[in-house]
């Protein structure tokens, strides 16, 4: 349950010196994307927050972002933020289940109407709500009744930010995103699939330190992480400014880590932190593994023309479309032709005349 | 709209109803102007004049005759730079020779894009300079329609927007991605109905010239 | 001054800088250097916030090397502070109770203030103490 005392008593009640405090600020002002120049106002900031309560829902997914966020294989500051916050709801992380679970939310939403922070995975199904439902729930109605007493919504993953994969063509259940069913609160989309684990703690730390939603862009994503584009941020760079591309996956260009734009990188149409904050703790990422970027924190990334076509091919077959114009100009062209030598025919049998007024400029060519 | 749903647009639907548009158009065109024909030739033919057309197209390229080209040498240079920059901007680009090999099924090698690059300002500043000389010129500003400053601007555009995209000039990218596209697709829609079939027109007609002049005369 | 190399086997030490980062991160470690000097200002660079191509970071501190001091914290897992082969720039390494790596700072300062022993901390210590005292009479 949410608890009265701020961050830094609860650290300091763990045993945790100041001197521990302020790594964990330097680290976090790290996580968040920030200059640390900010630590002090982090410090301040933290040692004034509250451990709010959170609800997690999760819909139509596959449970990528929960695993994305604790399959970390060490205790890491993710956990730390977990540890700091009130996760009070979580069906796949909680130990109750059953009737017990949904008591525990109704609760834990009613003793902190209007302050808890609702997070959401997954996509919402309304072609036919009972497409996904939880304890004969469906996912819309359980949205909209938790989205009421919530101070603001964090959409974790593609699915919940933009439809992600359900959403693709040709989205048999009618799959929407959270922003398509909450109009009046304030939403934070933290796309990606899943999304970089410290972006996500990131973007929970920037809201709990700072208490106020964080500066996003036209999609609804935080400037900090989702701001610059991956192409960008690319250490790649310098290959596709010189035009040296990886033709194939083992080719003597991949081997020398040449640009992967030819093999369907999606990275110039990408913002996402993966080039800068990387996987796996800063082990690497897609690039640096060598697969081009697949623009997962994009909305309708599984239907941007297929993973491996790159961004300048078209997503539908043209010459298909071309030979259609191709019969239809030709059909229409032996008519009009046809036409026109009659003109031609008749006005040569009638001694037709041209003076110079026929000729105008800019006449008809 | 988004600037993903955008792009996705043009690259999708947008580009099939531009390419729909230009094949039929430039069929129906050519159709149009291969089907009225020219009047047989009734005097006895110093040759077939075949040969002698292809001939014409490459020496009508480096101008008609010394006289004109003098009176003319700012439209044939510039003519000129700018067709080839152009043409090694659409051309010769990596990730437009992998637009070409999507439905072609085959590419050729490109050049180093900072070649590229430099090739699109020299074209961009050529096309400048036409500009103000069809404004400037009392023979040009005599001859010019509408239509001139329309393909002009239709021409201008997808290098522009172009040379923007690749240096992600103060728009994000995915925007100038979907606009260079569209100006693209906007270009290909017109193209066929405008002077623009020169693209096409140009070899025929001074193949005809070559072609008739080659039967003229006295056989040796 | 001695030099210690950290650029090991398996990670990618190539002479050719792939994105060229290490160059300028130097460029700015001297102005900050000239600054600490002449205005008395420090400044922390984070390295987490640029991007590394593969085998730029470790060539960076190898590059750096390692001077006269090796500070080691332990809050929170371990941290270790290094002054490099030159002396006002300091690397910072923070890592968790599980050694996995939370950030990486490089300093340029006189001493760097996670060194430094807390106020709060010293409260602590300071009503700790008497117990001490009582218990050993």
């Amino acid at each position: 349950m949410a608890d009265d005392r701020t961050l830094a008593d609860i650290l300091r009640s763990q045993g945790i010196s100041r001197r521990g405090f302020l790594k964990f600020c330097a680290t976090t002002a790290s996580m968040m994307a920030l200059s640390p120049a900010m630590v002090p106002k982090i410090a301040e900031a933290l040692e004034n927050a509250k451990r709010p309560s959170v609800i997690w829902l999760s819909f139509q997914e596959c449970t990528g972002c929960t695993e994305s966020l604790t399959r970390s294989h060490a205790p890491t500051i993710e956990k730390l933020i977990f540890d700091v916050i009130s996760l009070d709801h979580h069906h796949t992380l909680m130990a109750a289940s059953g009737h017990a679970v949904d008591e525990a939310m109704q609760e834990a939403m009613k003793e902190n109407y209007g302050k808890y922070l609702l997070i959401v995975d997954g996509s919402i199904p309304v072609g036919n709500p009972a497409y996904s439902t939880i304890g004969g729930v469906s996912n819309l109605e359980m949205l909209k009744d938790a989205a009421k007493g919530a101070a603001a919504i964090v959409s974790v993953g593609t699915c919940a930010a933009f439809g992600g994969l359900p959403y693709a063509k040709p989205n048999p259940t009618g799959a929407v995103p959270v922003t398509e069913i909450i109009k009046d609160k304030p939403i934070i989309n933290v796309p990606g699939c899943p999304p970089i684990p410290v972006v996500i703690t990131g973007v929970l730390a920037q809201f709990l330190t700072f208490g106020k939603l964080p500066e996003m862009d036209e999609l609804g994503r935080p400037m900090a992480f989702f701001g610059k584009n991956i192409h960008d941020r690319c250490y790649r760079r310098p290959f596709y400014e010189r035009g040296e591309f990886a033709e194939t996956f083992d080719d003597e260009g991949a081997k020398k880590g040449w640009c992967l734009f030819k093999l369907g990188c999606k990275g110039p149409v990408t913002y996402n932190a993966c080039a800068t904050t990387k996987w796996n703790e800063g082990t690497s990422w897609p690039v640096e593994s060598g697969h081009g970027c697949l623009g997962c924190s994009q909305p309708n990334f599984w239907d941007m023309g297929g993973f491996y076509n790159a961004l300048s091919t078209p997503t539908i077959d043209i010459a298909k479309t071309a030979a259609v114009g191709l019969a239809a100009g030709a059909a229409i062209g032996v008519a009009a032709g046809a036409l026109n030598r009659s003109k031609k025919a008749k006005a040569a049998r009638e001694h037709e005349t041209v003076t110079v007024n026929d000729l105008e400029k800019g006449a008809k060519s | 709209m988004n600037s993903m749903d955008f792009l996705l647009w043009v690259r999708g639907p947008g580009l099939a109803i531009a390419s729909i548009i230009f094949v039929f158009g430039m069929t129906l065109r050519m159709f149009e102007i291969f089907m009225l024909g020219r009047k047989k030739n009734l005097a006895e033919l110093r040759s077939s004049g075949v040969k002698e057309g292809f001939r014409t197209i490459i020496t009508r390229s480096g101008g008609v005759d010394t006289y004109t080209t003098k009176r003319t040498m700012f439209t044939h240079i510039s003519g000129w730079v700018f067709h080839l920059g152009m043409f090694t901007a659409i051309f010769l680009l990596a990730p437009h020779i992998e637009l070409f090999k999507s439905f072609l099924g085959f590419g050729w090698p490109a050049l180093p894009t900072a070649i590229v690059d430099l090739a699109t300002v020299i074209a961009l500043i050529t096309l400048l300079a036409i500009l103000f000389h069809r404004l400037t010129s009392p023979v040009m500003r005599f001859l010019s329609v509408g239509q001139d400053y329309v393909v002009w601007a239709l021409t201008f555009l997808p290098l522009l927007t172009g040379y923007m995209t690749y240096h992600h000039l103060f728009f994000p990218y995915t925007w100038l991605l979907g606009i260079h596209i569209l100006s693209i697709c906007v270009l290909l829609v017109v193209f066929p109905f405008t002077k623009l079939t020169h693209a096409v027109t140009v070899f025929t007609s001074r193949w005809y010239n070559g072609y008739m002049a080659g039967q003229k005369g006295v056989k040796q | 001054m001695n030099g210690k190399s950290s650029c090991s086997e398996e990670t990618a030490c190539s002479d050719e800088l792939y994105t060229g980062n290490v160059t300028p991160i130097l460029n700015e470690i001297r102005h900050a250097l000239k600054k600490l000097l002449e205005e008395g200002e420090s400044t922390i660079i984070d390295l987490r916030a640029l991007p590394m191509g593969p085998g730029e970071e470790q060539q960076l501190e190898s590059l750096l090397g390692i001077g006269e001091v090796t500070a080691n914290i332990d809050a929170m897992g371990p941290s270790t502070v290094n002054e490099t082969l030159f002396a006002g720039v300091w690397l910072i390494t923070h890592r968790n109770t599980e050694d996995a790596i939370l950030g990486k700072f490089i300093e340029i300062t006189r001493y760097p203030s996670i060194l430094e022993s807390q106020t709060v901390d010293m409260h602590s210590a300071l009503k700790a103490l008497p117990d001490l005292l009582t218990e050993n009479g």
